[in-house]
């Protein structure tokens, strides 16, 4: 029978299938967190159980880091608590914990694929929805609640109906200055926010073979805003060089085995997905938000669309450009511009800065703007550091903060103020979601070039040399 | 975690008529920081619910005490956004037992389904009958019968199917939850590890 590659990998791991029921998952890798791990872990307490399989299970220290001064107490008395709740529970349990300040610290999803956790073919969970981030190595990766969290912890396994299958295939060239972030809002704008709730996708054609794993990661990172559970892309020769040699990668004969696994893990000619959607690489823009969620972005030459070239509804249509202080019609070159984020899940990879800093280059940031550079682990800081970028940003007038989730969810000290507009990297424009009463417009690490160096949002190709 | 069993819903409902309502909006990041599951109920649309400075904002619906009830209706992709759970809890906490929208996001309907909240979806079409009986009438109450998969609105007897998956449901009518499946399946689990490729 032919097959996806979602079927290959998903029929892998299914433990038992319960009579009209949802499928036992296996999951080969768990990511925690300090935000969605606490609960499971007090209901293990609870039933006083252990973790079943510790080492497959990772802890890291994310979403309530503070980005500066990290070698000092955290201030804030509740993230301290969450902080100090995680490390006590992975050690309680025999999990690595990669805390504050340790030399492995950073984004859950950022260290996953860096160490080598994140191999093709697995199932990987977390409680973050942008763990399908994962899935650019050919893994099936998904966020989860809390209650799965618990579920994973206790039996290494979750309940899971079979989502259907979707495909996007998007061939041909991506014309200058537009990154894997425009070509994942791209897509988001044509599907909206649930246009693939319900499926697992699969991303295929040129665009998506010819990016490098870190924009493969940023595109997959996205699947969730589209409201897909999860985003993959079949392994290849770039993927296995990518993970070979990384810690947590298999060694030796165990490399030799899984690799056969891997070889196979591709959608056979002909297998069937229960929807297909095609789009040319070469009609994709840099991309910007104007609205309060990733399905409303327009290409930066377009003007922000009429509720009724939108379709669906007109008031709540008319509530997020209120909130956003923008009206139908109006272009979003030249908008006023106060903070500009670059970092998170999403585009705080070490590409993303080695692209930023090749635009600020030269340039200096415009006074008007408060610019946070949050490097997603220790590992792309390090990397910044030693590329020289760091000397080439602070030439600029820019600084470079310490690893976390920061501004992208605001959970720390990061938070935009009431009323002040960010160009961001990160993957949410939600009201309120860099701080309460903040605007977001998302892009990619570009464009967010472009807009802290000129203060206001501007095409970043004009800045292409 | 335990919940309270869930068969026959009769209650009058909380109409919130925005699509694409995310879980940032349900329970924003700040509020997240809690170790234990309580008082989440407390910062439910927080956002939406409060001013800056704390002083509830008068045209919420939470805040507005012609409506009220154990039924929230939202409007279309209801709990779009972060899989946080904490917005399932914030939902039961406040005391809603059920969300009836024409859509939900995925990972929101699971979350929903492991803390005793029940999410009906029903077409656009009864979503806006919904709508409009309760802001004509604001005592109009609804029952959602689990056991038949049934929402009815009980004045004039209009009423829809529901889907859930048969698992989920006897689960849902019984308090069970997922956990204690799994837990009882963990030598089968221990067997299958070992022939795991990974």
């Amino acid at each position: 029978m032919k097959k996806t590659l979602f079927d290959k990998v998903w029929d892998k791991h299914v433990v038992q299938q319960i009579d009209q029921g949802p499928d036992v998952l296996f999951i080969d890798r768990h990511m925690v967190h300090e935000v969605t791990s606490p609960v499971a872990f007090l209901g293990l307490k609870n039933r006083n159980i252990k973790v079943m399989y510790p080492d497959r299970t990772f802890a890291t220290a994310d979403h309530n880091t503070p980005t500066i001064n990290q070698h000092l107490p955290v201030q804030d008395p509740l993230s301290a608590k969450q902080l100090d709740a995680l490390e006590k529970n992975a050690n309680e349990h025999g999990i690595s914990y990669w805390g504050l300040g340790h030399e492995k610290n950073g984004i859950v999803h950022v260290v996953g694929p860096e160490y080598g956790i994140t191999v093709p073919g697995a199932t990987i969970v977390c409680g973050d929805s942008h763990t399908s981030t994962h899935g650019a190595f050919g893994a099936i990766a998904f966020g989860i609640g809390t209650s799965e969290v618990e579920m994973v912890l206790s039996t290494q396994c979750i309940l899971q109906p079979k989502p259907k299958k979707m495909r996007i295939t998007i061939n041909g060239v991506l014309q200058k200055g537009v990154t894997p972030k425009d070509v994942a809002l791209f897509i988001i704008s044509k599907l909206t926010t649930s246009g693939a709730t319900g499926y697992f996708v699969e991303y295929a054609g040129d665009v998506f073979k010819n990016m490098t794993m870190e924009g493969r990661m940023t595109v997959c990172n996205l699947s969730i805003e589209m409201g897909a559970r999860g985003g993959m892309i079949a392994p290849d020769e770039k993927t296995f060089h990518y993970i070979k040699d990384r810690e947590f990668t298999p060694k030796g004969a165990e490399w030799d085995k899984a690799m056969d696994y891997w070889q196979e893990l591709y959608s056979d000619d002909g297998a069937e997905f229960d929807k297909e959607l095609f789009f040319e690489g070469n009609e994709i823009e840099p991309m910007i938000t104007f609205g309060t969620n990733p399905g409303m972005g327009i290409g930066i030459s377009k003007d922000i669309p009429t509720a009724e070239a939108i379709g669906g509804g007109a008031a709540t249509y008319q509530k997020s450009l209120n909130y956003m202080g923008y009206n139908e019609g109006e272009s979003m070159i030249g908008k006023d511009i106060d903070f500009v984020f670059i970092g998170s899940c999403t585009n705080g990879r070490i590409e993303d800065f080695r692209a930023f800093t090749e635009i600020v280059k030269g340039r200096k940031k415009a006074d008007n703007v408060t610019a946070w550079l949050v490097p997603g682990s220790h590992k792309v800081e390090k990397a910044i550091k030693d590329e020289g970028l760091l000397d080439i940003l602070e030439e600029s007038g820019f600084e470079l903060r310490e690893p976390g989730c920061s501004a992208c969810l605001a959970m720390n000290d990061d938070k935009v103020p009431k009323g002040k507009y960010a160009v961001s990297t990160s993957n949410r424009n939600f009201e309120g979601r860099q701080g309460p009463g903040s605007r977001t417009l998302l892009a990619s690490p570009i464009m967010a070039a472009a807009a802290a160096i000129t203060g206001k949002v501007t095409d970043p190709r004009t800045l292409i040399n | 975690m335990a919940y309270d069993k869930f068969n026959i819903l009769n209650s009058t409902a909380v109409p919130l008529s925005i699509e694409n309502v995310d879980t940032d909006q349900i329970i924003p990041a700040r509020f997240l920081k809690a170790t234990e599951r309580v008082g989440f109920g407390d910062n439910l649309f927080r956002d939406w619910r409060y001013k800056n400075d704390d002083t509830p904002k008068t045209d919420f619906v939470l805040n507005n005490d012609t409506f009220s009830g154990k039924i929230l209706v939202g409007g279309k992709n209801f709990g779009s956004g972060s899989s946080r759970e904490h917005a399932a809890w914030a939902i039961y906490d406040y005391g809603f037992r059920c969300v009836v929208s024409s859509f939900f996001a995925d990972i929101f309907r699971n979350n929903c389904l492991n803390v005793g909240v029940l999410p009906v979806q029903v077409s656009p079409e009864f979503l806006e009958q919904i709508f409009s009986a309760i802001e004509a009438n604001p005592q109009t109450s609804l029952t959602v019968d689990l056991s038949n998969q049934k929402i009815t609105l009980d004045a004039t007897g209009d009423n829809e199917s529901f889907e859930i998956n048969p698992y989920k449901k006897e689960n849902m009518i019984n308090g069970f939850d997922d956990i204690d499946y799994l837990i009882n399946i963990k030598e089968d689990i221990r067997t299958f590890s070992k022939n795991t490729p990974l």
